[in-house]
């Protein structure tokens, strides 16, 4: 038996976001005396995908058809299920990500596995199979049991330590059967920041709210971003009056992070807010209203004007670089 | 065009979570329970898109009796009819398995829900609908505008949007900035009451999950404040305490 992990890959690398799922499969895999085996579908150079291997990977399936270079849902899902029975997997491991929900939603169905999502911890097999799983918006945990003889584990990001030992995996080439109905949507164009590091991924967010003032003065917080190596994020209020793309907007309906920092400007810590960075290690609040609710929720905090702050804290921060 | 909104009933965003019966039960005392977000969006653009096309647009909820107040408010909305199906929704499985079954025979053209629910997050319904149907299935759908059979999408990914082109029907999960929360009026409440919301019972209780037990994370410790005029202290901590930078 093996456990096989779905990777997803960018402009020619593989995400954090699948190393962490790689990682969290290793571990599985030493534990249950299982091989680990990744796929990628699409354009991407063997000598990437062979840095699965330091993440843990033992070997990678490659399904090079160009077809699959976009990530459509329907075409990814029958790709990995293919992957899955011709390497005689019991278990899938993946990111939850955008496209890595929807392919395990589906491959839930086709593969009869039990799936638990927003996996935090490797199961516990005392028994039975159990997975500790982050459920309302990070407020809570709870153990699931799968019950059936497949399983699919979606690792929440941020959640597991990064293996990396240097070691590189195989690569196997592998040819899958696609119907025309697996790409009955059909993407047309994409529409992507492509010099940004990308907010879900991030170890570091900071986020600006409407105690910034408008969107002119949001180089105070791209420069303290660039200064530590940070994406950049914002409240929903920001968003929904245009100064910053909706893609950037953190929050319970918009996306949620799980940075080892979130640092927090002119925002005053709505619960919609909150629900959207509660799985973030530390949390830096920088507001002038020392009754801001966020300063509950925060690690750090300065009471200030985050005008005047934040062209010191860049310099300081610059300083130890 | 016949609609399909599929609506979870959760408990407020603002709700403290708390679990009972030694941490086996989630505790209902004091929450309210609301339209999960996410599908009030996908509700609030099928209003439209009914309006556009003067089909039908029926709601759905899997669900015990409890959430009958939530069906009659997307009643109020704006829907034609609920259907509530008995259960209770133990996993997405069950959930999803109860959705196609209804679906199957209704010849929906369309069939929304939110992105994910609030309380499990799994974000796994749409998907598993879709694949139990045999329909495309899209989300996260932050865009969805009809030309005739062929839907325009765009879709959320990360750092970006995706464009997409799908023939109906299909399955889609849904977030903002879809359409506006609609919030029902005098009008549509009064004609809520008279809508048919329908009871069908469930057609098998097959789960491949089980809930056993909930914990909540640690208490938060308190805040530590730096002075305004130390960010260099705030540098220190950040560096050396939480070992960040």
């Amino acid at each position: 038996m093996s456990i096989l992990v779905y990777i997803e890959h960018a402009e020619g690398a593989i995400k954090k976001t699948s190393l962490e799922a790689v990682s969290y499969a290793s571990a599985l895999g030493e534990k249950e005396g299982k091989e680990v085996v990744a796929v990628a579908l699409g354009a991407i150079e063997e000598s990437a995908l062979a840095k699965a291997g330091s993440a843990g990977a033992q070997k990678v399936l490659h399904v090079a058809d160009k077809k699959l270079n976009d990530g459509v849902i329907q075409a990814h899902a029958s790709a990995v299920g293919q992957a899955f029975e011709q390497s005689g997997a019991d278990t899938l491991v993946l990111a939850k990500s955008s496209l890595g929900d929807a392919v395990a939603a589906r491959l839930s169905v086709k593969l009869k596995a039990g799936l638990a999502s927003n996996v935090v911890a490797l199961p516990e097999e005392n028994g039975g199979y159990k997975v500790r799983r982050s459920i309302y918006t990070g407020k809570a945990f709870t153990d699931t049991v799968i019950t059936t003889a497949n399983k699919i584990l979606a690792v929440k990001k941020n959640a597991v330590p990064l293996k990396s030992d240097g070691a590189d995996a195989g690569v196997e080439a592998l040819e899958v059967a696609l119907a025309e109905s697996d790409f009955a949507a059909k993407i047309t164009s994409t529409d992507k920041a492509s010099d940004e590091i990308s907010l879900p991924e991030a170890d570091i967010v900071v986020s600006g709210g409407r105690g910034m003032k408008g969107p002119e003065n949001w180089s105070l917080i791209e420069d303290l971003a660039k200064a530590m190596g940070a994406a950049t994020g914002c409240s929903k209020p920001v968003s929904d009056s245009g100064w910053r793309p909706h893609h950037e907007h953190v929050g319970q309906t918009g996306v949620k992070v799980a940075p080892s920092l979130y640092v927090a400007v002119g925002i005053s810590g709505a619960i919609q807010h909150l629900a959207g960075v509660n799985a973030s290690k530390y949390i830096l609040v920088i507001n002038k209203d020392p009754e801001a609710p966020f300063f509950k929720a925060a690690d750090y905090g300065i009471v200030g004007d985050a005008f005047e702050i934040l062209p010191k804290l860049t310099e300081a921060v610059k300083a130890i670089k | 065009m016949k609609i399909l909104v599929c609506i979870t009933h959760v408990p407020d965003t603002t709700s403290k979570i708390q679990f009972t019966e030694n941490n086996t039960k989630f505790d209902k005392t004091g929450v309210q329970f609301i339209i999960g977000p996410y599908d009030d969006y996908a509700l609030a653009r099928a209003v439209e898109l009914r309006d556009q096309s003067e089909g039908s647009l029926t709601v759905l909820n899997v669900g015990e009796a409890e959430t009958e107040p939530t069906l009659r408010k997307a009643l109020a909305i704006g829907a034609d009819e609920a259907i509530r199906i008995n259960g209770f929704p133990s996993d997405s499985l069950f959930v999803a398995t109860q959705i196609a079954h209804y679906a199957k025979e209704g010849g929906y053209d369309l069939i929304l829900m939110g992105r994910e629910s609030i309380d499990f997050n799994g974000g796994m319904v749409h998907g598993m609908v879709a694949e139990m149907l045999g329909m495309p299935s899209v989300s996260p759908v932050m865009k969805l505008d009809l030309e005739g059979d062929v839907a325009k999408i765009a879709r959320e990914i990360e750092g970006g949007k995706e464009y997409l082109e799908v023939k109906l029907p299909f399955v889609a999960g849904c977030q903002e900035p879809i359409a506006e929360w609609k919030i029902p009026n005098m009008r549509g409440i009064m004609s809520a009451r008279s809508k048919p919301l329908n009871v069908v019972e469930p057609v098998s209780d097959e789960a491949a999950t089980e809930t056993v037990g909930y914990e909540l994370p640690p208490a938060k410790g308190a805040v530590k404040l730096i002075d305004k005029d130390n960010v260099e202290e705030l540098v220190n901590l950040l560096q050396n305490e939480a070992k960040i930078l």
